[in-house]
Order: structure tokens, then C-alpha cells, then sequence
């Protein structure tokens, strides 16, 4: 079978005055469970709506299950479930007529559909919300049928924009164990998230992109392994960062320093052990220290040291 | 930068899905909206006839009772109440939706992934709102007869007739509402009903008929841009033959090209709206 999603060239999709999208060059493999990572504003929405068909790309090409989203938005359609950021059910019909008819917008008789929408109510723990009104469900709920949705008609590819923003702890968690199911199944998943823990632990391949570029791409093991090395120290000063920068760097365990306006980032390989001294060197340096953060190296580590600025 | 050329072999290797039928598609989404009207068809039917019913009241039974206006007028006004009905419901039926869905709610999203093109989407909700400006025209008449009483004039012999119009009068307006209900802000949708519904009925010869505009002749050339005049006419022509119309042919060939305009504008500004 040919790749679950390819994108070749910059879908350079413009909204507003903001070029949501410079370049993306990337390809999803089938059966694979693909995240965009990165913090709002990076892109993520517009590629989904890109590879969706609902957002004309301005140039480039991409393609999903071989179909171009450009010129065969039809054929790309058919081939795709979308589970969308906000649940937008048909408030219209109870939970599973929303099922039937989506099926029946893909030509798939109701014979055919009632019984697999009872069985992914079934599987998706909804089942006694069958007859009830949409409104009737609580918002993890509604973010199921959108699921059972997005998979009643055997789609190729399931799109999951952020499906996690506004759920509970624990509604996240079932969600996720949905989500590796589905995966598990075979089904080819792209999903788009600003939590790195969600990416971490669900996907085969992360691609982390910020203002509309793709800035890494590789397994989240990979990924971890390139993060800069051990402990991020983040600092926040009363002055600028940049005056005391140098003297920090000289001080015993510390792997490298960044200055930002007031914030100094320090990379430690001896954990939080370098933040006496560096308190220390700081504060010799005539600048106070009024904050101070640990971060473990993580996907949030190689963010930060490839963008300056933390995930969300 | 160039886009990626892509192996031969993977595009052929995808299964091809063999294509959706795009009729049955269509009379799903149909479906669809016709389960929902008949969901709320206690409140349209309400919403359909509340205003016609009240100028039949005030304009039908109680001004001619007074002797204010002369039992003529009641045949002048029933065709006119018929196209005011249809007209208003069709499009409402589609705008109203259209602000929501693309407001707000993005209800609409789930049929446009459908495999099929946007374009048809656009034009079941067209039909699905046409449909609904038929059934309100068919329940407002014999609502208006019970309250007007006997009418010498009207006849249904050329039920024929009638059905062309109303169905063209309700197309026309349906297209109208996709029109509205895509390219107007959702916060401007109440100046939508004052600005141009509110004169559109008015100065839609509904009250009164073309012939009667001999008397202001500007306006009689004016209200010619108003698609309304024709579904009034129409009405008349083809209801109450025997009073003063606009010849039928004509009537036919305005709303046919009012129809095709209005499409045309609705189902451009569908497509601009669902596709960023």
C-alpha cells in the first residue's frame, strides 16, 4: 500500500496576513502513528485543514493514499476520517443517527453502517448514549462519537486535530488508550497536539514544527537522544541575561548557557547540582536571580534550544 | 522549492476505492434535512404562517369588514400572501442554517468530508429549502381562504401553473438565502431583514398588484429589479387569472433568470465559505 499521507513541496496556505505555513516536507507511513507537534499558531491547523481538503493550498502538493488533496479532494475525502479539534456533531440528530448518516454521506447504506456503529459505540464506551441527544453527552463523550465518526465508513487515515485540548486528566488518559487501539488495529493515525507528553507517548514519528516549518522529525527516542544535553535550567533575572551569560559558561558542570532578554537558559549535566554556583556566578556578575525551573531533556528540551520558546 | 515527485508505484499500489454514487449521497443529505424539518415542523409551520396569517386578519377580513377596503382587494392580496409565505420560508430555511453552521456551530463540517463535490452540498441545502417554501405555500392557502372567505376570482384550474411558479419562487428565494446566509456576517443577519427582506416584501407587489403601480410609473419600472414582483405576479396570473397581471411568459422568464442568478451567487459563496 502507498504512504498514508505525503507532503511534498510548501502548502503554503495564507490566512489572513499570517503565513500559516512555509514549508512542510514530510511523509507518513501506513499504519503509522504520526504527531505535529508544536506550540498554537505553528501550523499544525492549517496542515490538518490542508491534508483535509478543507484549505486550498496556495502552492506545493500533497497527497493522501495517493490522491492529490488539491486537484482530487474527492478522492482524498473518501479515504479520510477527521476527528475535529472542537466536537461538531449534528445537534440535529441523536448520537446514532450521527453515525447512519455519516455513512450514508460516504453511499453506505444503513444495513451496512447500523451494525458497525453499534459496535464502535460498543467499543468506544457510549453505547447507552445511543438514543440520547448529542447535547446529552459530556464533552469527552461528544470527542468519542466524533471518533466513531471519523472511523464508520473504513477510512484510510484518521486526522485528530488536538482531540485532547479542554478534556479532563482522566478523560485525556482513556482517550489516549482509544487512540493506541486504533493504532494497534493498523490504522494510519496524524494527529496534531501542543502537549509533549500526548506526542511522546503515542506516536512512532513526531514532526516538530513552529511558525509553519518543520524543525525535527524522527521517533521521540530520537528525538530525546538529540535534545541538548541533561538538565534544562531555566533563570529569570532581574537584568539582562546576555551581561552574565559568559561567566556562566565557565562554571563546572554546565554544558552551555543562551541568553534571552531576562532569561538565561543553562544545559547541566549534573542535574540541579550547578544551581548553587551558578546563582553564584550570576549574582557576582551584579544581576539577581528571581526564578528559577528544571526541566528534565525531553521533546520541551530540544523545543526550547531550537526555538526559544517553550511549547505552550 | 519543488514539489516531491512521488514513485509511480506507490500511487498505483493505493487501493482504489471504487467512486461514491453521487445521487445517493445527495438524497442522503436530503434525507437528512428532511428528518430534521419534520423534527421541527410544528415550529415552521408556526413560523410560516404567523405573518401572513396576521396581515390576512388585519388586510383579508378586518379592513374589508370596515369598509375601509373594497372586497376586490382580498383578491389582489391572496396571491401576494402565497408568494410572501413561500418566498420568506425558502429563504430562511437555507440562510438561517447557513449563519449557524458556518457561524459558529460548524455543524456542516461532517458533509463537507463527504466524498463528494462541495458543490452538490451546496445545492441539496438549496433544494432541501425550496422544498420547505412549497410546503409553506401549500399550507397557507387554504389557511387564507378560511379567512377570507368566498373569493369570486380564485380558481385552481391551472394547478399546473401554480406549481411552476411556486416551485421557481421557491428556488429563486432558497438560492437567495445561500446567497445571504454565506456572504453575510452572522452579527449583521438582523440587518439582513431590515435592509433587504423588509423592502423586498413591500415593494414586491405582494399587496398590491403590478397593474395598480399605473399610478406611480417610476416605481411600476423600479420594482422590476425586485425578484419578489414576479413570484407575486406569478401567483396572481395563475390563481386569479381574471384580475390585471403580469403576462405568465414573461413572469416564467424573469424567475427562470432570477433562479440561475441566485444559484449561481449561493452556491460561489457555499464553496468560498467551506473551503479556507
Amino acid at each position: 500500500m502507498g504512504p498514508g499521507v505525503q507532503i511534498g513541496g510548501p502548502p503554503g496556505g495564507v490566512r489572513g496576513e499570517i503565513v500559516a505555513l512555509k514549508s512542510l516536507d514530510l511523509e507518513v507511513h501506513d499504519g503509522e502513528f504520526f504527531g505535529l507537534l508544536g506550540p498554537n499558531g505553528a501550523g499544525k491547523t492549517t496542515t490538518i485543514g490542508i491534508l483535509t481538503t478543507r484549505v486550498k493550498p496556495t502552492s506545493g502538493s500533497a497527497l493522501v493514499g495517493g490522491a492529490d488533496v488539491a486537484n482530487d479532494p474527492v478522492r482524498v475525502r473518501q479515504r479520510i476520517g477527521v476527528v475535529p479539534q472542537r466536537p461538531n456533531p449534528d445537534r440535529s440528530l441523536n448520537v446514532l443517527e450521527n453515525l447512519i448518516f455519516h455513512a450514508a454521506y460516504f453511499g453506505i447504506p444503513a444495513s451496512v453502517s447500523m451494525p458497525k456503529a453499534n459496535a464502535l459505540l460498543e467499543q468506544l464506551a457510549i453505547s447507552d448514549k445511543a438514543q440520547s441527544k448529542v447535547d446529552e453527552m459530556s464533552g469527552g463523550q461528544q470527542q468519542r462519537l466524533m471518533i466513531a465518526r471519523a472511523l464508520i465508513h473504513e477510512p484510510q487515515v484518521i486526522f485528530l486535530d488536538e482531540p485532547t485540548v479542554g478534556l479532563d486528566p482522566q478523560t485525556r488518559l482513556s482517550l489516549w488508550e482509544i487512540l493506541r487501539q486504533l493504532h494497534a488495529e493498523g490504522r494510519t493515525i496524524v494527529m496534531t497536539t501542543h502537549y509533549m507528553e500526548e506526542a511522546d507517548k503515542l506516536c512512532d514519528r513526531i514532526a516538530i514544527v513552529d511558525r509553519g516549518e518543520l524543525l525535527e522529525l524522527d521517533t521521540p527516542e530520537a528525538l530525546k537522544r538529540r535534545a541538548p544535553g541533561g538538565t534544562l535550567v531555566e533563570i529569570s533575572l532581574s537584568g539582562a541575561a546576555s551581561d552574565v551569560v559568559e561567566r556562566v559558561r565557565g562554571v563546572e558542570g554546565v554544558l552551555g548557557a543562551e541568553a534571552q532578554g531576562a532569561t538565561l537558559r543553562v544545559y547541566s549535566d549534573r542535574g540541579g547540582r550547578v544551581i548553587s554556583p551558578v546563582i553564584a556566578s550570576v549574582e557576582d556578575g551584579g544581576v539577581t536571580v528571581t526564578n528559577i525551573s528544571l526541566t528534565e531533556p525531553s521533546l520541551e528540551t530540544l523545543f526550547v534550544s531550537r526555538t526559544g520558546r517553550k511549547l505552550d | 522549492m519543488s514539489a516531491t515527485t512521488i514513485p509511480t508505484a506507490a500511487v498505483r499500489a493505493t487501493p482504489q476505492t471504487h467512486a461514491v454514487n453521487e445521487t445517493a449521497v445527495f438524497f442522503a443529505l436530503l434525507r437528512r434535512d428532511v428528518r430534521v424539518a419534520r423534527k421541527e415542523l410544528p415550529f415552521f409551520l408556526v413560523r410560516t404562517t404567523m405573518q401572513p396569517l396576521l396581515f390576512l386578519v388585519v388586510f383579508g377580513y378586518l379592513l374589508p369588514k370596515m369598509s375601509f377596503l373594497g372586497k376586490g382587494y382580498q383578491t389582489a392580496l391572496l396571491p401576494g400572501i402565497l408568494a410572501v409565505s413561500l418566498s420568506l420560508s425558502a429563504i430562511q430555511s437555507v440562510a438561517l442554517p447557513m449563519v449557524q453552521d458556518f457561524g459558529w456551530t460548524k455543524e456542516i463540517e461532517d458533509r463537507l468530508l463527504a466524498p463528494v463535490p462541495t458543490r452538490l452540498v451546496a445545492a441539496e441545502k438549496i433544494i432541501a429549502g425550496s422544498l420547505q417554501g412549497v410546503i409553506a405555500a401549500a399550507f397557507v392557502l387554504p389557511i387564507a381562504r378560511l379567512v377570507m372567505g368566498p373569493i369570486p376570482a380564485l380558481t385552481l384550474s391551472h394547478a399546473s401553473e401554480v406549481l411552476l411558479i411556486v416551485l421557481l419562487g421557491s428556488t429563486a428565494f432558497s438560492s437567495l438565502g445561500m446567497w445571504l446566509g454565506t456572504a453575510i456576517a452572522p452579527q449583521q443577519i438582523g440587518l439582513m431583514f431590515s435592509v433587504i427582506i423588509a423592502p423586498m416584501l413591500f415593494f414586491g407587489c405582494a399587496y398590491y398588484p403590478w397593474r395598480g403601480l399605473d399610478v406611480v410609473p417610476v416605481m411600476k419600472y423600479i420594482v422590476l429589479v425586485n425578484p419578489m414582483v414576479y413570484v407575486s405576479e406569478g401567483m396572481r396570473g395563475a390563481l386569479t387569472p381574471s384580475v390585471p397581471h403580469m403576462p405568465l411568459l414573461a413572469v416564467v422568464s424573469a424567475l427562470i433568470v432570477v433562479a440561475t442568478v441566485f444559484w449561481v451567487l449561493g452556491v460561489r459563496s457555499f464553496y468560498k465559505r467551506a473551503i479556507g
